[in-house]
């Protein structure tokens, strides 16, 4: 293992899950930090809330579908919402370079604004740096952001078993795919916009089910094969996939092909990955609309890890990403 | 690395150069090695170059022994 | 997909797979790496009958790359004016002392992944005050594409890019495994795209002198089950031709453009080595003299050092289809493909890096 950060610890994959492993939780290791899951849940004079933080680092700023502004505030409105909680409020800090326009700064800022607003929450509080030019490639953003925890539900990896079904609220990849395709280097020419949405009312929605609900995340860096390791991980039981279950744009798929990167492993920012009971499947396609899709189920296994069934009756794993197809994605 | 991907040309440019379309993806591809492709054909590429011409006979060939071996196998 | 999808037909595939028995123990080898990849990333090899056994070659173009070779990259690429291009498989190949590309890169070398060797000369004429360097590597497939970028690079005059050659040739790598003594291997799974390039001649002796079939096949799963059953057929038959299963793009006289592009811009070297498999002769290209201007290793000193594998490693036994991968001391343990020890493990493609990936579960150890 190199001495230094690499590329790779950005990826979503082993490399960073090893980073934060092996260096920040050890260093600061407390039991809200353990579970390492999206947001942190915080008990305060029994009200429980979902505390969490992200940091924003795409490049280039603006891709097709979005921006880092509007990325910003619905990545940590749905890191609050697939942990159950309704997002209350959002705080934001901008890292800028010195030299960038102030227009496009403006417009950045109004995407967030727009995206706090449809997402129903207020960006609360902020903080602005500015470091040299030649920093901070134009800008970062890092989000934070409070919510109020559903008491219906009770999520986490180890709620999930044996013959629980995974669902997904829709197609994937597209956001990683539209932003590799805004950086111009692989000079591919393709209609897709990055999926970024805020999942408030999904999650909400789901929510409802009360404990029939039992995992659910974003599938962001890394895409929906590194979010479904953590869970199996977690979970102590294997995930089975139905390759042709999972909904993936013809288009996107064909980008995929061409560069070689399973749509797996792509990042999305406006999907969200569930855990239900069985006899719950339904009502859940029924809450999240006709783009969702049952891709797979939940097994027990003496070996734990994520299987992909081909078409033509074999299997193949699903690893924990290594490297980084798609730097920089989010 | 040996990926090489099906695309119709969807129209010559250039400095021998082809747009070709992968499933709705656009690249400019070089026909060096296919220089007599036209709009509408079907060629195999790989790392930016058009290296074949795909043969839709040959092709449907290919698909007419996997309907015989389906048809083979119904019938067993 | 047009083209893809109808070969990847299920009920295609099972009835294929149905088909295939023998009445003996045969091991089959597939040459190229995007076969192994196919292989295990559709689960076909669960679907064949016992007796069939198919084995994975050194078709790998990144795989074989001598680490001492991936050190001669880095040093080039460590140097402040280059701007060094590649394919993005490359990057995390490791060299002596387990650096790689993306390490080098990590600690400020410019290094970009490119998705063709022509990117790389518009990254040069965009960066005319900047070294570009390609990393060109991979077999006949590829080597033509390299060869007509350093002919416009000529032609446009720039003179600022440059080709690290190790492009490699397939058929001096089959002759290599069929000399190991006690390869057993009844037949070979063709590869597909090399043979878009070079025909299917250059296979020919691997029936006339070693009296193996060949069959030459596409890469979707009934290409190449299709292959699979007409190898069979022919062991069963006792014949031992080339046939080619990919006549949908393989022609049996591949590509005269490609070919007369390979012919003059490439000489073929007097030996090049072939990590896990040693030293084989007239396997490698390396850059024409009229073309010694865009010749990388002309234009900059390299250590050169030769590296040996380590001692766990036996990823030659794995190339020669002599050991699964499973059978390797190391797999999966000291080697993976997060921290690959020898060349089989370091890219998807390779035969322990796609089973890693992809198979591992299947067999109870």
């Amino acid at each position: 293992m190199s001495d230094v950060v690499t590329l790779a610890h950005g990826a979503g994959g082993k490399a960073s899950r090893r980073l934060v492993e092996d260096l920040f939780l050890d260093e600061l290791r407390n039991p809200l930090l353990e579970p390492l899951s999206d947001a942190a849940l915080v008990s305060a004079n029994g009200t429980r809330l979902a505390f969490t933080t992200d940091a924003y680092v795409v490049r280039p700023l603006v891709f097709p579908g979005g921006d880092i502004g509007e990325l910003a505030v619905n990545g940590t409105v749905n890191d609050l919402a697939v942990s159950g909680a309704q997002p209350l409020a959002l705080t934001a800090g901008f890292v800028i370079e010195e030299g960038f326009p102030l227009d496009e700064l403006r417009a950045l800022t109004h995407s967030a604004a727009a995206a706090a607003k449809a997402a129903g929450v207020s960006v609360a509080a902020g903080d602005t740096k500015v470091v040299e030019r030649g920093a901070a490639d134009g800008l970062y953003v890092t989000t934070a952001g409070i919510g109020l925890l559903d008491p219906r539900v009770d999520l986490s990896p180890a709620r999930v078993r044996p013959g629980d079904v995974v669902i997904v609220s829709g197609a994937i990849a597209e956001h990683g795919i539209a932003v590799m395709l805004a950086r111009g280097d692989l000079r591919l020419e393709l209609d897709v916009v990055s999926d970024t949405a805020p999942l408030h009312r999904e999650a909400g929605a789901l929510c409802a089910l009360g404990p029939q609900l039992r995992w659910m995340r974003d599938p962001t860096r890394g895409g929906l094969a590194t979010t479904l390791n953590e869970l199996v991980s977690g979970c102590g039981a294997s995930v089975a996939l139905q390759e042709t279950a999972i909904p993936v744009r013809e288009d996107v798929r064909a980008a995929c092909e061409l560069l070689g990167i399973d749509p797996l492993y792509v990042a999305n920012e406006g999907k969200l990955v569930a855990v239900v009971a069985p006899g719950s499947a339904g009502i859940a396609l029924e809450a999240l609309g006709p783009e969702a899709a049952v891709i797979g189920e939940v097994r027990a296994d003496d070996v734990p890890m994520v299987l992909c069934e081909t078409p033509f009756g074999g299997s193949r794993i699903v690893d924990m990403l290594v490297g980084d197809p798609l730097p920089r994605i989010c | 690395m040996c990926l090489g991907i099906p695309a119709q040309v969807v129209e010559r440019q250039p400095d021998g150069l082809a747009k070709v379309d992968f499933g709705g993806v656009r690249r400019s591809v070089s026909v060096a090695f296919t220089p007599d492709v036209a709009a509408g054909d079907w060629v195999l590429v790989h790392v930016g170059f058009a290296l074949a011409r795909i043969d839709e006979e040959e092709a449907q060939a290919t698909l007419e022994l996997l309907g015989e071996a389906v048809a083979a196998e119904l019938s067993a | 997909m047009k083209y893809t999808d109808e070969y990847r037909d299920p009920a295609a595939v099972a009835a294929l797979a149905a088909g295939l028995h023998f009445d003996r123990h045969v091991k089959l080898m597939e040459v190229c790496g995007g076969h192994t990849h196919a292989i295990y990333r559709h689960g076909l090899d669960a679907l064949l009958p016992d007796e069939i056994e198919l084995v994975h070659g050194p078709g790998c173009p990144v795989c074989v790359i001598p680490m001492g070779r991936v050190d001669d990259a880095i040093s080039i690429a460590e140097r402040p004016e280059v701007i060094f291009t590649s394919f993005g498989d490359m990057l995390r190949v490791p060299g002596g002392r387990r650096r790689s590309l993306l390490e080098a890169k990590a600690r400020g070398a410019d290094v970009r992944i490119v998705y063709s060797p022509l990117d790389a000369l518009d990254v040069a004429r965009a960066h005319p005050g900047r070294e570009v360097v390609f990393f060109g590597v991979g077999f006949e497939t590829t080597a033509p594409a390299t060869a007509v970028t350093l002919l416009r690079a000529r032609t446009l005059g720039v003179r600022n890019f440059s080709v690290f050659c190790n492009h490699v040739l397939i058929a001096p790598a089959l002759r290599a495994i069929l000399d190991t003594p006690d390869t057993e291997i009844d037949g070979f799974v063709g590869p597909g795209h090399v043979s878009t390039v070079i025909g299917t001649s250059p296979y020919e002796f691997v029936a006339r002198e070693y009296g193996r079939p060949v069959v030459v096949a596409g890469f979707e799963p009934t290409d190449i089950l299709q292959a699979v059953a007409l190898l069979v057929r022919q062991l069963r038959e006792g014949r031992a031709e080339v046939e080619n299963q990919y006549g949908r793009v393989v022609r049996d006289e591949g590509n005269p453009a490609a070919l007369a592009a390979l012919e003059y811009v490439f000489q073929v070297r007097d030996d090049f080595e072939w990590r896990g498999l040693g030293a084989i002769p007239h396997s490698g290209y390396r850059i024409a003299d009229e073309l010694g201007d865009w010749d990388a290793e002309r234009r900059f000193e390299v250590p050169g050092a030769r590296i040996e594998d380590p001692k766990a490693c036996r990823c030659g036994d794995v190339l020669r289809g002599m050991a699964k991968p499973y059978e390797c001391g190391v797999f999966g343990t000291a080697c993976t493909p997060e921290k690959p020890l020898g060349t089989c493990m370091v890219s998807s493609e390779g035969a322990c890096a796609a089973y890693y990936a992809y198979g591992r579960h299947r067999v109870a150890v």
